[in-house]
């Protein structure tokens, strides 16, 4: 790896000699989740459980005239059946809207539609039966009186006066328009070779491999409501139910042990797990959900339905004098609660164009209802958007001045010694290092071989591609993203460790586990940080009873943040210890350590008592302690960051891959990714993340698209229709690192879950047109089908 | 996703199997590797009220060769195909074929009985059978008759079997002097159904067709054998005359629309598959980029 920065002056604790940051260690739920111990909520069951089953509507846009449950009601298994009507006695609906993007509106949404469906999907009554069998056999009897409305289904056209308004109270289809204009994007094209283009991105999905899970258990004696629930946001999940269920936040605990995939897809209220919280308190018992795989596609949100109009400036030696774009995207009938759909629109215009140097930047994102499945925050929100029309315009552009793509970046990045500075539309960056990245991404794939080797086969009517896509990426959020908008979602987290009788410790953190690595990466701090060993660490997350407040897993901020707080905990901790160490060995705090789970000298490292030995002294014979001293063998520290707004990383991918001119497939030969995330905690797992994440990127290069009709009936919504990317169409993927740790931290450490995502497809569109180029066709639409690409080609 | 409550019965002979379809008629299904009907019955599309299993018949289970004919038992699976000598030298072309079915997971359980009565248009063996000029057997209450395959495909979803018969075997004539075969599907991802395939049979002699049966498939509603091949056959391929074979194959085409393809894509890449299958087929690489635009 590449360190951007000298070492600091000082020793920190993260260079304590048996330090486990920088080291890829097994992740300590290994075991567990291996030998099937997991603690998914799709398998928990409770006593007198009950089974939800969601009758959903067929149409896109319908008014429910009538449900008739009478035959239903009477069969076997069946416990109840409950209308949105019904339900609105319990649970009372809400509004995704923020108060910082300005002008966002959205309309009330109920837990269970009450007198209309607005996409083919949301539930217009809910079954509760003893299983989920009985309830669906149930349900194909309860009959609903549906009247066809009008649907608005194709974004482009949803803002017309002709278009009906799916919401008149709202008064047309615009959920929220954002424009900026910096600098003088008119004077800099006049100048300028103007290049423009469509960029089309298919609506997509997460598709994680547990699909949506919750538990509900009202217990009307303690009235409490224990929600057990697959979320990467526990806090947010119980002062929302808490909220809507006229409960104080005391009176609901949320629990979420393992969690089968997240991707931001888990990180939302959803209707069906709002409906799930107030049928338990309606029924008094426990009910659970799981969104079965045909309901994950209908009702999970989707993501990145847009269509972005780019245009680039560029002058005969390389430099990019502008950038403007004209987004649209639609979001389904509702903005998404609490964290609202207009998040990623936002983010294409605060991201577009941000590698590059150039100060002028004309930016407008419209946000569109229509009656389809809603839109929301998936990994890299807005990222791959912004990434593909920036870096597909930077190749357009060094195509029409005839330079080499990998120059015109040379000429146009921001220098890697120019930090602090800002983008265009006001990003604030710490220190990034595009240059760094991209000179290592060319030596690790030997750029100008690959080059001659593509000439070489192209003379042999073989046509391969490489794309290049450099890219910034937002992580470690603070209250900017989503508390300035008055929404409850902490941007703070907090761990609270302590030793016990035995000298292991116990960790609580507020970030949760969806397979990333938090727990790992917790124990891998707070085990360097005392100088314990990490199987002496036992880290429990996800549980609102049992954990400090915080914000969770997502927005690539559990390293960053939580991971600074863990960092903090230990600290404190540790000091606490060397305290009463100091005071039982006669000696000074300063002349002591702790090293593998014993006091030893700092000066010399002989060792003077083991940890074991000082919490029996504490624990059980504190009278053999000197007056005065009062151990504290708890620490709790919490931590927001306060400086940036959010801690930006860079990098750059690369993708070399071959297309068959023929037949219009696509074979992707080779991927390489190079990221500076700052300090590297544990290097497999932010491996993992960047390889993960760049195949989720090349799913919506290539394959997934939820198809709709006119009708906004989602035509695919089943594993062997809809594509997700599978090992077999994978390329290995080559991983290097930057570090430019940020200062704003103790551990440096910055996001890396965006990373993989936010440029892949971007690389791999690029790399495509590449290889088009002696065609004279390119391809500004993902996914890059065969048909495409045979339509491009003018095959077909 | 769970099944619409269903009554089962493990059959305990052909007999018993024949009998309780007989019994129960249009209102039964056969159970054999279940790849294709329990994904169904989940997703509640079909809904029998009962499943006759006949996964415990060892009768029909097994590769032989009899009299020049190879005789595969209906509940062969995939996976068996995939490893069989008999079937790697008498018919490599199941082989070849049943490589690009699904994943292992799934081959291990789907048997050759179950795809060719299920009759998916873009399932691989039927196009096999069909290029391989096979027998099916069938036997039901009346005795065993024997159906050849380019008559037992009659839509989506739809064959020659009556509700009260069952699927015994195949019947395959072995591979003679000179048989060369031919294999190739275009599939976004490993394991999917195909956008088009390809699965043929050709006898070639001193760099000529003295036969050639090309089963296309997932370019309608059942596997096709393509008339056009009948000009490749006795001929001196050129390229102008593969060129001719190829329009007319569009022509004989005609396909349907999906989410993957329109019709003039697949049309397109029969005519991509024809010529890189005959060049193939020939040894003669030329051919391949002969008819290129």
């Amino acid at each position: 790896m590449t360190v951007t920065r000298a070492p600091a002056e000082t020793l920190s604790v993260l260079d304590r000699s048996n330090s486990y940051i920088g080291k890829t260690v097994p992740r300590p739920n290994l075991d567990r989740l291996l030998q099937g111990r997991g603690q998914y909520v799709s398998d928990l069951e409770l006593p007198r459980m009950a089974h939800v089953v969601f009758l959903r509507s067929p149409y896109a846009h319908a008014r429910i005239v009538a449900i008739d449950a009478d035959a239903a009601r009477r069969m076997s298994g069946v416990i109840a059946i409950v209308t949105g009507r019904e339900l609105e006695a319990v649970i009372t609906p809400w509004v995704g809207v923020l108060s910082h993007l300005k002008g966002l509106k959205s309309a009330p949404q109920h837990a269970i539609a009450v007198d209309r469906a607005c996409w083919q999907g949301e539930a217009v009554a809910a079954i509760v039966a003893t299983s989920r069998a009985a309830a669906e056999d149930a349900m194909e009897h309860v009959v609903v009186d549906y009247e066809e409305l009008e649907t608005v289904t194709d974004m482009r056209t949803a803002l017309d006066p002709a278009t009906p308004v799916i919401h008149s109270a709202l008064g047309d289809n615009l959920a929220f328009e954002r424009t900026l204009n910096a600098g003088d994007v008119d004077q800099a094209l006049s100048d300028s070779e103007v290049v423009e283009a469509d960029f089309v991105f298919g609506r997509h999905t997460g598709v994680t491999l547990e699909p949506r899970a919750v538990v509900a258990d009202w217990n009307a004696a303690e009235a409490r409501l224990t929600i057990y629930q697959g979320t990467q946001a526990p806090h947010m999940v119980q002062n929302i139910a808490a909220l809507h269920l006229g409960l104080r936040e005391a009176q609901v605990r949320v629990v979420c042990k393992d969690v089968g995939g997240s991707f931001g897809i888990k990180v939302h209220i959803y209707a069906d797990e709002m409906a799930t919280y107030a049928l338990s308190k309606l029924l008094r018992r426990p009910i659970k959900f799981v969104a079965d795989r045909v309901e994950s596609f209908n009702t999970d949100i989707h993501a990145r339905d847009h269509r972005c109009r780019g245009r680039i400036g560029v002058k005969p030696d390389g430099t990019i004098t502008a950038f403007e774009i004209d987004d649209l995207t639609g979001i389904g009938p509702y903005s998404m609660y609490p964290r609202t759909s207009a998040i990623e629109a936002n983010q294409v215009v605060n991201l577009v164009g941000g590698p590059y140097v150039t100060a002028n930047y004309r930016a407008r994102a419209r946000v569109v209802f229509q009656n389809k499945n809603v839109m929301c925050q998936y990994r890299a929100v807005g990222h791959p958007i912004a990434c593909s029309v920036t870096e597909g315009l930077v190749d357009l552009a060094a195509a029409k001045i005839g330079m080499d793509p990998v120059e015109i970046r040379r000429r146009n990045l921001i220098p890697d010694d120019a930090y602090p500075c800002a983008s265009p539309s006001g990003m604030k960056f710490e220190q990034l290092s595009h240059h760094a990245s991209l000179a290592k991404l060319l030596q690790m794939m030997d750029y100008d071989a690959l080059r001659a080797e593509q000439a070489a086969l192209r003379a042999r009517n073989i046509h391969r591609g490489i794309g290049i896509a450099s890219f910034i990426e937002v992580t470690n959020p603070s209250a900017a993203f989503y508390g300035v908008g008055g929404a409850k979602i902490s941007s703070q987290d907090g761990v609270a460790v302590r030793l016990d009788a035995q000298g292991s410790v116990i960790c609580q953190t507020s970030i949760t586990e969806q397979g990333q690595g938090s727990e790992s990466l917790t124990a891998q701090i707070v085990g360097s940080v005392l100088g314990v060993s990490m199987d002496r660490v036992r880290v429990t997350l996800g549980d609102t009873d049992n954990t400090p407040y915080g914000g969770g897993t997502w927005a690539s901020r559990g390293a960053g943040i939580g991971g600074e707080a863990a960092l903090q905990a230990a600290k404190a901790l540790r000091q606490n210890i060397l305290d009463v160490a100091a005071a039982i060995l006669q000696s000074t705090p300063a002349g002591l350590d702790i090293v593998n789970n014993s006091i030893v000298n700092a000066v010399d490292g002989a060792p003077r008592i083991e940890l074991n030995e000082l919490a029996r002294i504490v624990y059980f014979r504190p009278d053999t302690l000197p007056p005065g001293v009062q151990p504290e063998l708890m620490a709790t520290r919490h931590f927001v960051p306060r400086q940036y707004p959010f801690a930006f990383t860079n990098g750059v991918q690369a993708s070399w891959l071959e297309v068959d001119t023929e037949t219009g497939f696509v074979t992707l030969l080779k991927h390489w990714v190079v990221e500076d995330c700052g300090t590297i905690i544990n290097p497999q797992l932010v491996d993992e993340q960047i390889r993960g994440g760049v195949v989720q990127g090349l799913g919506a290069a290539l394959f997934e698209k939820c198809i709709y009709d006119e009708r906004g009936q989602l035509t695919n919504a089943n594993m062997a229709d809809y594509l997700v990317p599978m090992s077999g169409e994978m390329p290995d993927i080559e991983i290097g690192h930057v570090v430019s740790p940020t200062q704003e931290t103790e551990l440096g450490a910055k996001g890396a879950g965006e990373a993989g995502t936010a440029g892949a497809a971007a690389a791999v569109a690029n790399a495509v047109n590449d290889a088009l180029r002696p065609f004279g066709a390119t391809i500004t639409e993902i996914p890059l089908t065969p048909q495409v690409i045979l339509t491009a080609l003018g095959r077909i | 996703m769970k099944a619409a409550a269903f009554a089962y019965a493990r059959a305990t002979s052909v007999v018993n199997a024949l009998e309780l379809l007989a019994a129960h008629g249009d209102k039964a299904k056969v159970l054999s590797g279940g790849q294709s009907l329990m994904p169904a019955m989940n997703l509640r599309l079909i809904s029998p009220d009962i499943l006759v299993d006949i996964g415990g018949l060892a009768e029909l289970r097994g590769i032989a060769v009899r009299a020049g004919v190879l005789i595969v038992g209906a509940l062969t699976r995939h996976v068996d195909l995939l490893r069989s000598p008999e079937i790697a030298l008498y018919a490599p072309l199941l082989r070849d074929a049943v490589a690009h079915v699904a994943h292992p997971a799934i081959r291990n359980r789907g048997t050759i009985g179950g795809s060719l009565a299920h009759a998916d248009p873009a399932s691989e063996l039927p196009a096999c059978v069909v290029a391989l000029d096979a027998m099916i057997v069938v036997r039901g209450p009346s005795g065993e008759r024997r159906i050849a395959a380019t008559e037992f495909f009659k839509g989506i979803y739809e064959t020659a079997l009556s509700p009260d018969e069952l699927l015994v075997a195949i019947e395959v004539p072995v591979a003679g002097q000179g048989s060369t075969f031919f294999f190739q599907e275009y599939a976004r991802r490993h394991g999917d159904y195909a956008v088009v395939g390809l699965a043929a049979r050709a006898v070639v002699a001193a760099g000529r067709f003295t036969d050639l049966r090309l089963g296309f498939f997932a370019i309608g509603d059942r596997p096709m054998l393509a008339a056009a091949a009948g000009r490749l056959i006795n001929a001196s391929v050129t390229s102008a005359l593969l060129a001719e074979a190829a329009t007319a194959l569009a022509d004989e085409l005609d396909p349907q629309e999906d989410q993957q393809a329109t019709a003039a894509m697949r049309r397109h890449l029969a005519t991509v598959l024809l010529r890189r299958c005959v060049a193939a087929l020939l040894a003669r690489p030329d051919l391949e980029a002969g008819v290129a635009r």
